[in-house]
């Protein structure tokens, strides 16, 4: 009843593109944008920020680059890994290269490394398409892991091979290293994540991103009605992984604070994002936030029920766990190969016209 | 002839062993590819289900045992008998066809027109659930798997080489079950070939890999060919997982040479079956010589994770439908 656009009337163009043209939905933005800064902080605590809150923020940033990749673009990449791994291993060499330099500048900075590293890995993909391209991602994921696991330059020819996330600090607050807390390191985050999707959620809808799902529906199409394949496959590739490295980055400096390559960026990452933006559902940034939450928490909850409830050994959970997401995996796609974000498309137009349908 | 040219022989030799069983596995994800048009990425947790379906009834493991104990509280594992291994064989392969029908009944059939990427991602799915399903079915530790085949050097072959260096080269090592393997491969492509030139099926398989709407106007079932091919698919399947089984144990890396078997695919074309065969040689032999000229003495080794990858990327630039691929043609 009251989730309908009558009565909101748009008097400028302005108005009419904005992107909640419905006024509860507005509000309702809001609201969680005020829930997340101003409650969220106050009241979470150590499980909760290391289980649940902080992995949700920085797979979504991770799942919004891949989907803007895979599902605005097209181009199907299985590398995510390898450039979480460089934007990892470009926020430690900066952090430790120069340990004046603001952290906030070091995941900025990794994530157009890693935009950069990520243009090359596109280049490919001017003459390969489809599943061929796929595969050639994963050039990029065995070449990366294996570049950062055996040139000693990267980890500061550390003898164990890890890198370990030096105290950086904001105001005097820490924000990386062993002091941290667990409100500031989830605004910290929280931060990156609504910048990074504002600014995702408005270049798809430009000139940039129309151009790239005119490549995504058909290329040979698109080139000729004069859109510039080079440029949209590339610029794809260069947001895509500055995204990307930009949440490796995090994932390094913020949450794990300790990285092994080959443990953590490995190829299971690269499918664990995937997975992500298929089950929220490809091109569209809110289903990058539905399947990030929905990756994160499922592990959590399976976890708890199975081991905290009934009480079954640890890996008896996992091989159920993986079961499990496999067959979700399945099950969505078969019921609603569009993702959460068309379920959700669908309740909306639902609650447009109830209680009255017809 | 100087004791580092055998050395190279040698590793060459290795690697075309090492390729043989590469395009074993591709060999399956290139029959599926042609009759449905799926990239099946669950062909490596296929090989590796199958590997431990084939050594749980071999050995009388109870199903499931493990989940049972811990539900119920018993200690039930073994039935305590051992199946002779031509009828594991064969319980193993009705296992595989009764996969085949079920993945048929409850995901292609659901997704028949869907998008290939849509297709992809399904069998990524089914690979995660085959994966966890296997190891609570059978549990996950590293298991033998002992078929019969003898391991080790081959002696005939070290004992007939020897002649070729000096004093003190003592022959080519090649170990004896990648020599079966090779054998074992060739006779499967020979009798793939034959089957689908010469009999009605394959002739059926052929029609549907062609045009899939022309098959079905003439009165092909697409359902029942899409079952016999994932039971060929698993089929092959299993002979390769006996093989990477034996050769190094029954356990969760064997699911990982369907990442392996990926650049032969890319390399040899996705549709053609003398593609993944030549493919998957070049690819074993180029990543043996590359580590040994190159990868081991200048990169500090282990290269052979990225440079199949590298070297088939480096080839589709040239030739994007790969060696013996279909060429693509794009129409607007």
């Amino acid at each position: 009843m009251i989730y309908r656009e009558v009565g909101d009337f748009k008097t400028t163009y302005r108005d009419d593109g904005q992107t909640f043209p419905i006024k509860f939905d507005r509000l309702r933005y809001y609201v969680v944008l005020a829930v997340a800064f101003c409650i969220v902080p106050f009241i979470v605590n150590d499980y909760w920020t290391n289980a649940v809150l902080l992995p949700f923020l920085i797979y979504a940033i991770a799942a919004i680059g891949l989907n803007i990749l895979t599902g605005y673009c097209g181009q199907v990449s299985l590398g995510t890994g390898g450039f979480m791994a460089v934007g990892a291993y470009s926020c430690y060499k900066l952090m430790t290269g120069f340990p004046d330099l603001n952290i906030v500048f070091c995941v900025i900075l990794s994530g157009g490394i890693t935009a950069l590293v990520g243009m090359l890995f596109g280049l490919p993909s001017l003459r390969i398409k489809g599943f061929y391209l796929a595969v050639a991602t994963l050039a990029a994921q065995f070449f990366l892991v294996w570049l950062f696991n055996k040139v000693s330059w990267f980890y500061n020819y550390s003898a164990s091979g890890q890198i370990n996330a030096p105290e950086r600090t904001i105001l005097g607050v820490p924000i990386t290293g062993a002091g941290t807390t667990a409100p500031v390191t989830y605004l910290f985050c929280l931060v990156f994540v609504v910048v990074l999707a504002i600014l995702a959620r408005n270049l798809t809808r430009g000139h940039l991103g129309r151009s790239w799902m005119a490549i995504r529906d058909m290329d040979i199409a698109a080139e000729i009605i004069g859109v510039n394949p080079l440029k949209a496959k590339l610029t794809a590739f260069g947001i895509s992984s500055f995204y990307i490295g930009i949440a490796g980055a995090l994932l390094f400096a913020v949450y794990l604070g300790a990285v092994e390559v080959g443990e953590v960026f490995g190829i299971q990452k690269s499918f664990l994002v995937l997975f992500m933006i298929i089950i929220g559902g490809l091109g569209s940034i809110f289903g990058s936030f539905a399947g990030a939450a929905f990756m994160v928490l499922l592990p959590v909850f399976l976890k708890n029920v199975l081991v905290g409830g009934l009480g079954w050994p640890t890996d008896i959970a996992t091989h159920v766990e993986f079961a499990i997401v496999g067959a979700l995996i399945v099950v969505f796609l078969i019921l609603e190969p569009h993702g959460l974000a068309q379920l959700w498309k669908i309740i909306k137009e639902k609650l447009r016209l109830w209680p009255f349908p017809h | 002839m100087s004791a580092d040219f055998l050395f190279g022989v040698e590793v060459f030799l290795n690697g075309l062993m090492a390729g043989v069983m590469y395009a074993l596995v591709a060999l399956g994800f290139v029959l599926i590819f042609k009759s449905s048009g799926i990239f099946n990425y669950a062909q490596g947790v296929m090989a590796l289900f199958a590997a431990q379906t084939l050594v749980g009834i071999q050995t009388g493991l109870i199903p499931f045992s493990h989940m049972i104990n811990a539900v119920l509280g018993t200690k039930v594992h073994h039935f305590g008998w051992n199946v002779p291994t031509v009828v594991a064989i064969l319980l193993t392969v009705g296992v595989m066809i009764l996969f085949a029908i079920i993945v048929e009944k409850l995901i292609l059939k659901h997704l028949v027109n869907q998008e290939p990427i849509i297709l992809f991602m399904a069998t990524i799915g089914l690979a995660y659930f085959l994966e966890g399903f296997g190891d609570l079915m059978w549990g996950a530790e590293i298991k033998k798997l002992d078929i019969g085949i003898p391991q080790g050097g081959n002696i005939w072959v070290e004992e007939n080489t020897a002649f070729l260096g000096g004093d003190d080269f003592f022959g080519f090592y090649l170990d004896t079950l990648d020599i079966y393997a090779a054998v074992i491969a060739a006779l499967l492509v020979t009798s793939l070939v034959l089957f689908s030139q010469y009999t009605k099926t394959g002739r059926a398989l052929r029609a549907v890999a062609d045009d899939h709407q022309a098959a079905l106007s003439v009165g092909i079932s697409l359902r029942t060919i899409w079952v016999i091919v994932w039971s060929i698919a698993g089929f092959v399947a299993l002979v390769a997982g006996v093989m990477w089984g034996a050769k190094s144990g029954v356990q969760f890396s064997l699911s990982l040479i369907a990442l392996k078997a990926l650049p032969v695919l890319m390399l040899g074309g996705f549709t053609s079956i003398p593609g993944a065969i030549v493919g998957g040689l070049i690819i074993g032999v180029g990543e043996k010589m590359f580590e040994f000229l190159i990868g081991a003495p200048y990169l500090g080794g282990a290269t052979e994770n990225w440079f199949a990858y590298m070297l088939a990327l480096l080839f589709l630039i040239f030739r994007p439908q790969g060696l013996f691929g279909e060429k693509i043609i794009e129409r607007v």
